[in-house]
């Protein structure tokens, strides 16, 4: 038993190690700009700059529609399968899982000979076009996440319950879906919400090949040119997944208390 | 009278069905739009001529040197990541859960899965090169105490470079996927097995290792698709000097090589192909697993 423990010391050691040394030398080599003395220079270079500022904005943006029509997609979809419709359910789940299935450059690849120049729905032709489509791949990057936490929350409140007292009292659909159902499962909708944006707001493949002035193709731009100013970046991305796996574990902590009561 | 009562009283049955079909129909649609018919019209494309006429042509190009290497690198470097992410993933995940360790150790190693495992793309290439780049971190660590690893061959922009980069994100990935499997294991089965006169290496090798396999492959297998189809890291970290597929067909939509698009359907459909078989295959030995695992 002694010797399995400091096996396990061991092995939680070395993954320490593996783990943090990425870590703590990108931030090493974030200080190092200014000769002979660390510095935040790197940080305040890029934090300064307006390419910065404008790929950061446009992502952060996107991601927010990206969460909203991701989840007017799922949420119904969800409720109506629970309440109404569970023969779909396997249909639905398989949907939600071809994300992960497909990968993201096929997916693109498709968009692109999809809705070019010469379809009939020429989206890529126009900026906003380019957008739009942009914003449907990155629901379908969220798909997966999105279901599954706004399925678990349905699954832990009496879907049938509510709406039959909601019908009761007199409320229509929309009133039972927005003031009833979600604020009950809104613990699963910022779950869902804040795995998106983390992994919407770096991405590089579908911006890069749909020529988006996005924040992921700017990070790979600034990595290709410059020494010190990737390094301070992949701090502030490191930063900011770590954020928001921080507000899941704080907003998902109802559900998941409860859970371990039972 | 009566007919316009029970016609009226059937269409109120109906009725919340006709408003279920509708709240679902915004899904459907957008799968139909932004998933299936992208993908599907590939496929169509990768049988197809110049013209649109039927042809295996596409299909049989795939088979000349430079797709075929790149098919290869590609299968390489998702094999070895799959397998040593597998492997490490499943060692971390025994010793934070059944390791004895503190409490406080299992919430930290989960917490920080969940992070690693989402820090992919171009963040994770630049933090490799600031690590183990010629003038990275621990390059220069182990320089001043006499040990050049770019003077022993250690190259990071290489198949070995990339795939200790890719075990950053697919570690956590096995870390987070097989931790049920193992919460799975009943403390019953230990003591059930010391009783009947087991050590702990039989406990292991009888009992732990057929329940957990199929997870652990299952797992494994999606490490590899991860792997495969995965592209912004291998990018930011090597160009376009490591070929690996998805960068092959990265440069074929940019314009850069090939210039013929249904050979590109055709790279797309064999991707597709790849992973959507590794992914069946992780399904399939998931259902198998939960069976054990309730």
């Amino acid at each position: 038993m002694k010797s399995g423990r400091f096996g396990a010391w061991l092995a939680m050691a070395i993954g320490a190690l593996y783990f943090l040394a990425p870590l703590i030398a990108t931030f090493e080599f974030s200080l190092r700009m200014r000769r002979g003395e660390y510095s935040f220079d790197a940080y305040r270079v890029v934090l300064g700059s307006s390419a910065f500022h404008d790929s950061f904005l446009y992502s952060t943006v996107l991601g927010a529609v990206t969460i909203v029509v991701g989840l007017l997609v799922v949420v119904p979809t969800a409720y109506w399968v629970h309440l109404r419709l569970p023969k779909l359910r396997g249909v639905v789940e398989f949907i939600t899982l071809l994300p992960l299935v497909i990968p993201a450059i096929v997916l693109v690849f498709g968009y692109i000979k999809l809705y070019g120049s010469s379809s009939i729905l020429p989206l890529t032709t126009t900026s906003l076009g380019a957008d739009a489509l942009l914003m449907f791949g990155y629901v379908g990057l969220g798909l997966p996440y999105i279901y599954r936490s706004v399925e678990t929350a349905l699954r832990a409140i009496d879907v049938r319950t509510l709406t039959e007292a909601a019908e009761s009292q007199g409320a229509g659909i929309w009133t039972i879906l927005f003031h009833v159902i979600l604020p009950n499962i809104r613990s699963g909708i910022l779950s869902g919400a804040f795995l998106t944006f983390a992994i919407v707001i770096g991405e590089f493949t579908f911006a890069s090949l749909l020529d988006r002035p996005a924040f992921g193709p700017y990070l790979q731009l600034i990595g290709a040119n410059r020494a010190y100013e990737p390094s301070a970046l992949a701090i502030i991305a490191f930063a900011l997944t770590w954020a928001c796996m921080g507000l899941i574990q704080l907003f998902g902590s109802g559900i998941r208390l409860s859970a371990d009561k039972r | 009278m009566t007919t316009t009562a029970a016609a009226q009283s059937t269409r109120a049955l109906r009725l919340p069905n006709l408003a279920a079909w509708l709240g679902v129909a915004p899904f459907f649609i957008f799968a139909v739009m932004f998933l299936l018919l992208p993908t599907a019209s590939l496929l169509v494309g990768a049988f197809q001529d110049h013209d649109g006429a039927f042809t295996l042509a596409n299909l049989g190009r795939l088979w000349q040197p430079s797709i075929r290497l790149s098919y290869l690198l590609s299968i390489e470097v998702s094999v070895a990541s799959a397998f040593f992410g597998a492997l490490i993933g499943l060692a971390l995940a025994i010793a934070a859960l059944r390791g004895g360790l503190p409490a406080w150790v299992r919430p930290t190693l989960m917490t920080f899965s969940g992070v690693a495992s989402n820090f992919a793309g171009v963040p994770l290439a630049f933090a490799f090169m600031a690590t183990l780049g010629r003038l990275g971190f621990v390059t220069v660590l182990l320089r001043s105490i006499g040990f050049d690893i770019y003077v022993a061959g250690f190259n990071l922009f290489t198949f070995t470079g990339l795939t200790l980069t890719y075990l950053y994100f697919q570690i956590p990935l096995m870390v987070l996927v097989v931790a049920p499997a193992i919460d799975g294991l009943r403390a019953e089965w230990s003591e059930a097995a010391e009783i009947l006169g087991a050590g702990r290496l039989q406990y292991w090798r009888m009992i732990v290792m057929p329940i957990l396999w199929p997870s652990v492959l299952g797992a494994s297998l999606l490490l590899f698709a991860n792997a495969f189809g995965a592209i912004a890291t291998a990018y930011a970290l090597t160009g376009s000097f490591l070929n690996i597929v998805p960068i092959l067909l990265y440069a074929q939509i940019r314009g850069d090589v090939l210039h013929d698009p249904n050979l590109g359907y055709a790279l797309a459909l064999g991707m597709l192909l790849i992973t959507g078989l590794s992914n069946l295959a992780y399904l399939y030995l998931r259902a198998r697993s939960d069976r054990w695992l309730k």
